[in-house]
């Protein structure tokens, strides 16, 4: 049996907040037990102040846990937090670990002799970042004057220059246009692909979720509220998919089609909502009874959302 | 660990030299830059100069005598301040996540916050301490020996490691502060201008906080004193301008239990 990436063992951090003149304290993290296998690629996702980043904190050995152990590619994150830097990446959406007023290139330089590259290890490595991420137009640019787009490539190469095993993405798509959302994941698939890279992720987006992980966790008020594959997941809260038509004419609800629910109609029945649940029908199915209704000039199909996903988890443990 | 001093200064290196391009990228915003800050060197001297010009004599020392202690106390303050001064960014790094960046990397906290900037612009400001004390060295009567010129070796290392080391103490203490700034200002900034004034003319509790606990005293007065030949106050021996280094270690033995305290405070305890 191989040794996991990450153990935690009834792994808990509490907060002492201030209430006024009281303080009380916060369970942040409460008794999470956990194991990932190298090679993984997980999606940790709950609701804001769930507990993620608290986790992580915890995993990289910024935060010393109150309660409870964990262990990070077989070392203690907060006594050996050096050498665990040397095998850990990790990519915070909100904060840079870039040099704001340099050039990418000189940031990628420093970075190379923070975690002591060889010159040949460095131009092998930042070469198949710069091309995999294509960085090349603005590898002479300062920080300051990337777009947001290009800034989240420039911090992931940053992150991952030193080739580490485990990497912890937070929110590594906030804010990002579809395009660029959709090169990130293209290279991490990529990265995993060729370096076997353990990925861990916490992010907002089910479309991360869906194109990068394998396996998902999902924590709710500091504890694990379920630890499985995304149908599985979705499976386990019944999340629906919705399906939007457009119709050629204004015509009367459209219920009673099997398997789905009507949710909503605009503008006199010409847009209508109709939520199903993919386990029971599918959506050609749901396409092919409302024609025999009416005419179909567009439609899309709403997948379920991360938010509401978590949400019915969390519903149903309350 | 058998890597050579190159390698294991490498990542330090590489940070600094990077930070002094960027600074001397932009050479007129430069320019003003050290402009600006040797004018605070001067106004500093300034005001020194404005009171012995209603004064003949402060504490038992003379104007040239004081370009002394001002040229030692204001050199090493000026030299600490460009290399440790931004320790006082600590605040803005810890609401902006900066030090949770340093905690990825594989060096020590204190010395990649210590060599995450250098301030090349204080050189201005050093270099008008470097003037007041060449010129306090040559206008006073000084009986040079061997020993007198080791001692003023001795006094200037130790000063810039006393007040590199009330910048770390600081920067420890933001851990709790964090809007605090202000009160480690006080004895960084507050013992930066006792350091250049005759402690002679102190009071007791004065000399209780800048005299021994963060011993601002030890900078360049009281190595002064034993240069120019003059007796020490308080009853202290006439040695005691050679205890420098003594305080300066005392200083960073403050200085770093402060930065752990901090950065317990900040992981949550254990550690």
């Amino acid at each position: 049996m191989t040794e996991p990436i990450i153990e935690t063992t009834g792994l808990t951090r509490e907060f002492k907040v201030r209430d006024g003149l009281k303080r009380r304290t916060v369970l942040a993290v409460d008794d999470l037990t956990l194991r990932i296998e190298p090679g993984e690629a997980v999606g940790y996702i709950g609701a804001n102040g769930a507990g993620k980043s608290t986790t992580i904190k915890m995993l990289t050995g910024i935060l010393v846990p109150t309660q409870g152990s964990v262990t990070t590619c077989g070392l203690r994150p907060v006594q050996d937090r050096r050498r665990l830097a040397r095998q850990v990446g990790v990519v915070f959406g909100q904060r840079s670990q870039l040099w704001w007023d340099l050039p990418v290139r000189e940031s990628f330089r420093i970075l190379a002799a923070i975690h002591d590259l060889s010159a040949a290890a460095e131009k092998e490595r930042t070469d198949e970042l710069v091309e995999r991420l294509e960085m090349a137009e603005f590898l002479g640019t300062p920080v300051r004057q990337l777009s947001l787009g290009q800034r989240m490539r420039a911090e992931m190469a940053a992150a991952l220059l030193h080739s580490p095993r485990l990497v912890i993405l937070d929110e590594p798509t906030i804010g990002l246009d579809v395009l660029s959302k959709q090169r990130l994941r293209e290279f991490l698939v990529a990265e995993r692909r060729t370096h076997g890279t353990t990925l861990l992720l916490t992010t907002h987006d089910m479309g991360d979720v869906e194109r990068l992980c394998d396996r998902i966790l999902v924590i709710d008020r500091g504890r694990l509220a379920y630890d499985g594959d995304l149908p599985g997941l979705s499976r386990t809260v019944g999340a629906e998919r919705v399906l939007v038509v457009d119709l050629a004419e204004s015509i009367e609800d459209l219920t009673g089609i099997p398997g789905t629910r009507h949710l909503g109609s605009e503008g006199h029945g010409l847009r209508q909502r109709l939520a199903f649940d993919a386990e029971a029908t599918t959506a050609a199915r749901v396409l092919a009874s409302v024609s025999e209704r009416a005419e179909v000039l567009d439609l899309t199909v709403e997948e379920p959302d991360i938010e509401d996903v978590v949400r019915r988890i969390y519903a149903a443990r309350r | 660990m058998a890597d050579s001093l190159g390698a294991r200064t490498r990542p330090y290196r590489a940070v600094l030299a990077s930070r002094a391009r960027s600074q001397r990228s932009y050479r007129a915003s430069f320019a003003v830059d050290l402009a600006s800050s040797m004018l605070v060197g001067v106004i500093e001297l300034a005001e020194i100069w404005v009171l012995f010009h209603n004064v003949v004599e402060l504490g038992g020392l003379e104007f040239s005598q004081i370009l002394l202690v001002f040229g030692l106390a204001d050199l090493c303050f000026s030299l600490a301040d460009m290399t440790f001064g931004h320790c006082d960014n600590l605040p803005t790094y810890l609401r902006a996540g900066t030090l949770d960046v340093f905690y990825l990397r594989p060096q020590p906290l204190l010395l990649q916050l210590v060599t995450s900037d250098i301030s090349l612009r204080r050189l201005a400001r050093a270099a008008v301490g470097a003037v007041a004390l060449v010129v306090g060295l040559t206008v006073n009567d000084i009986a040079w020996s061997p020993a007198h010129v080791l001692l003023l070796l001795v006094a200037i290392v130790s000063g810039y490691a006393m007040f590199a080391g009330m910048f770390v103490w600081a920067g420890g203490a933001q851990f709790f502060l964090v809007e605090g700034a202000e009160t480690t200002n006080a004895f960084v900034y507050g013992g930066r201008y006792a350091a250049t004034q005759p402690a002679s003319v102190w009071n007791r509790p004065l000399w209780a906080v800048f005299g021994f606990f963060f011993p601002m005293a030890f900078t360049g007065f009281l190595p002064a004193l034993w240069l120019l030949g003059v007796e020490a106050p308080l009853g202290l021996p006439d040695w005691v301008g050679w205890c420098a280094p003594v305080a300066a270690a005392w200083t960073w033995v403050m200085a770093l239990v402060s930065w752990r305290l901090g950065v317990r405070h900040y992981q949550g305890g254990g550690g």
